[in-house]
């Protein structure tokens, strides 16, 4: 057992050195995308790797994101597990026949017999200031498509074990990074710590009187509401989802039961997504312990709007707090 | 070794005029044996040359069988879909010349990816036919296991294979079978595709994953002349071998219904990825003498006059011709190969009714490799829905 030590790292380093590992411990685990390789990718999560892993084991590919996942899928029929970057969320879409007609259908497809462990990268969200299509969340569409799991980090621990754990699992995974938090904060890392296991979530502030679900980059600004709220008086559960597909809904009913008041807060489009989904299975098995509508806070049914009123666009600490008291006046 | 005739020949495509993409092949194609069941040179491209009198013989006896017994793996599904029992079929008629040479130019260790109509491929490959069946009866989706006969999944998304095939020799580029030259060890993949999906997006990057890594890989491109209703003229203004050039890669046209140059150029194209010098395109020019699938009807958009004259072009007729005119088989020959394909068609009827459909609770198993709690949970409350009509009436 190696000796304990801890280091404060950013997500992006975190994600960096949980790479490293996981090619460490696997010689079957291959990087590929565009920029990945001298570069270290776009946000530097894979910077240095392709000096220590060779040419062979981080690639950088041809600017085709379809011909990314696709040629992924080959290798992983091969006996690799390919760890492939989308350069940006809105970038994904060329890629978008590969994994929900091959990479999603291939285990189910050959009744099992080629599971396909490949892990698709992406950073997703806003708030960096970025043009278009640099800024998106299309978690749920990939969550809708049977087939592929789908998670999303929100912080520098998480980011350490969950995209190793992703790694390891026999199936695809959709591995959503807050790209807006790759370089924000810091958290002191242990990396003989052991893990919660990939597909669940966790209560990350114990509360009473309203529940907020966040996931990747919302579960700051819920904590922060947290904060606030408490400040007057207002007890605020946070609990940060990290799977989107399985949703591991044990802690969040655990969670309705005691406060009967959830607020849901994402980034994305509120119609059919994450939000609306969550309210269906919270109505489904906690009616009883609602005493409001469940309430969902995220980004408008429109384009993400151009950088100068994107901060207004998105779901911030006001919006949740001001669907916090609805919730509550309800 | 650089196989001749894969030299990139830039007169071939700036030459004076594009050679016509219909019914004239042009002087480019590569040809063995004429529709006549003639033997040809061609200047690249041999056959037989490494063989005995006996040897060679017996291989193409092989081939006429191959071809003999596709063509009724192909004539018995589409009679069975006629008769309800599969839901759609995809014909291969006229095309069994492209798929056994192909097919039979590959070794043990190298590895297919087919579209949904390399049933010659697949015969050749090892896979049991009724096993084809499965898909167009609709009771699985791909019934055989890929990694017994190195033989992939029938996919049915036009062209994205061509990327998994890409991606799978890059994963042998990384195993060390590649250009080691030892013959038993060294692997290359052969993608197979039409000349519709030559328009596809990802066909085009499989293309260019292919150049950029050097990957052995053989695109191999029957083109039928149709894209369901669609010439050729609908999807490439220029002969589709020659947009191999455009890649930084050799591209060659081969008579495709003729199985001894199907054979020869595959095989020269294989030896070539399986030796490290990367990606051929392989244009095997041919014609789809049947319909698109069961479902489509070609005498909407296409003259009876062309299936007429592709007719006498038949790849099997023309080594039978072959075959009888130098005295390569007996009579005995043609009636064991023609009692064959009467077991094999039997075995077609007969297995094909007797596949069963898979329970409704299987369609649970193997979405993931490690099923869900919400999978768990809905195959539980569908199972108890199901069991609340048993003994109801």
């Amino acid at each position: 057992m190696s000796e304990k030590t801890t280091q404060k790292v950013t997500l992006a380093k975190a994600l960096n050195m949980g790479l490293r590992k996981a090619m460490e411990d696997d010689a079957k685990v291959l990087l590929m995308g565009e920029d990945v390789g001298k570069l270290g990718g776009v946000f530097r999560i894979t910077d240095g790797l392709q000096k220590d892993f060779g040419e062979d084991r981080v690639i950088d590919s041809p600017l085709a994101e379809s011909g990314i996942v696709g040629t992924a899928v080959g290798m992983a029929l091969r006996g690799y597990k390919p760890v492939v970057e989308i350069q940006f969320d809105g970038f994904v879409y060329p890629a978008y026949d590969q994994i929900v007609c091959q990479v999603a259908k291939m285990c189910f497809r050959s009744q099992g017999k080629t599971p396909l462990p490949i892990v698709i990268r992406i950073p997703f969200g806003g708030g960096i200031g970025a043009v278009e299509h640099h800024s998106e969340s299309p978690e749920a569409q990939f969550a809708h498509t049977p087939g592929l799991k789908v998670v999303a980090c929100s912080n520098p621990i998480d980011g350490y074990w969950m995209i190793q754990q992703a790694i390891a699992a026999p199936d695809p995974v959709v591995f959503l990074e807050p790209k807006r938090q790759y370089h924000a904060d810091k958290a002191e890392l242990d990396d003989t710590a052991t893990p919660a296991p990939l597909f669940t979530s966790r209560v990350v502030k114990q509360g009473t009187d309203v529940t907020v679900l966040a996931y990747g980059p919302t579960v700051k600004t819920a904590l922060k509401a947290a904060e606030a709220a408490g400040n007057e008086g207002r007890s605020l559960e946070v609990i940060d989802l990290r799977t989107l597909s399985p949703l591991d809904m044990g802690p969040v009913l655990e969670s309705v039961r005691k406060t009967g008041r959830v607020v849901v807060s994402h980034e994305a489009h509120v119609n059919l997504g994450m939000g609306a989904e969550l309210a269906a299975r919270i109505t489904e098995e906690c009616f009883y312990s609602l005493e409001a509508p469940v309430l969902r806070v995220g980004g408008f049914d429109t384009p993400y709007p151009p950088a100068r009123i994107e901060e207004e666009w998105l779901p911030d600490l006001d919006r949740v707090l001001d669907a916090v008291d609805r919730t509550l006046d309800f | 070794m650089t196989q001749p005739g894969f030299g990139p020949d830039l007169a071939e495509v700036f030459g004076p005029a594009h050679e016509a993409t219909s019914d004239s092949a042009g002087l480019s194609l590569v040809q063995l044996l004429t529709p006549e069941g003639e033997r040809v040179e061609h200047p690249d491209f041999s056959f037989g040359d490494d063989l005995s009198d006996a040897e060679l013989a017996e291989t193409v006896r092989g081939f006429f069988r191959d071809m003999t017994l596709t063509r009724r793996i192909d004539v018995e599904a589409t009679a069975l879909q006629r008769h309800g029992e599969l839901g759609i079929w995809a014909q291969l008629l006229g095309q069994e010349a492209a798929q056994v040479g192909a097919g039979r130019a590959l070794k043990p260790q190298d590895y297919v990816f087919p579209t949904y109509r390399e049933h010659g491929v697949a015969w050749c490959k090892g896979v049991d036919p009724l096993k084809l069946l499965g898909l167009f009866r609709g009771v699985d989706q791909g019934g055989w296991d890929p990694r017994e006969n190195n033989f992939g999944l029938y996919t049915i998304v036009i062209g994205a294979q061509t990327l998994h095939a890409t991606g799978y020799a890059m994963g042998m580029q990384r195993d060390g079978v590649v250009g080691t030259g030892d013959p038993d060890r060294d692997a290359a993949v052969i993608a197979h595709f039409g000349d519709g999906a030559s328009s596809q997006g990802d066909v085009n990057e499989s293309f260019i994953f292919a150049a950029s890594y050097n990957a052995p890989v053989v695109f191999f491109c029957q083109n039928n002349q149709w894209a369901i209703s669609e010439p050729i003229e609908r999807q490439s203004r220029i002969p589709l071998y020659q947009r191999a050039l455009g890649f930084g890669f050799p591209g060659v046209r081969v008579d495709g219904n003729d199985v001894l140059a199907s054979y020869a150029v595959t095989k020269a194209a294989l030896q070539r990825a399986r030796e490290g010098q990367g990606p051929t395109l392989v244009e095997a020019y041919t014609y789809r003498m049947g319909a698109h699938t069961t479902t489509d009807d070609p005498t909407r958009y296409r003259l009876s006059d062309d299936v007429e004259r592709w007719k006498l072009k038949d790849p099997i007729a023309r080594v039978e011709a072959y075959l009888k005119r130098n005295g390569m088989a007996d009579q005995e020959f043609f009636d064991a190969v023609s009692a064959e394909a009467e077991d094999l068609g039997h075995h077609l009827r007969e297995g094909c009714k007797a596949l069963p459909d898979p329970q409704p609770l299987s369609v649970f198993d193997h979405v993931y490799a490690e099923m869900t709690d919400e999978l768990v949970t809905q195959r539980d409350g569908f199972a108890a829905y199901l069991e609340s009509f048993e003994g109801a009436h």
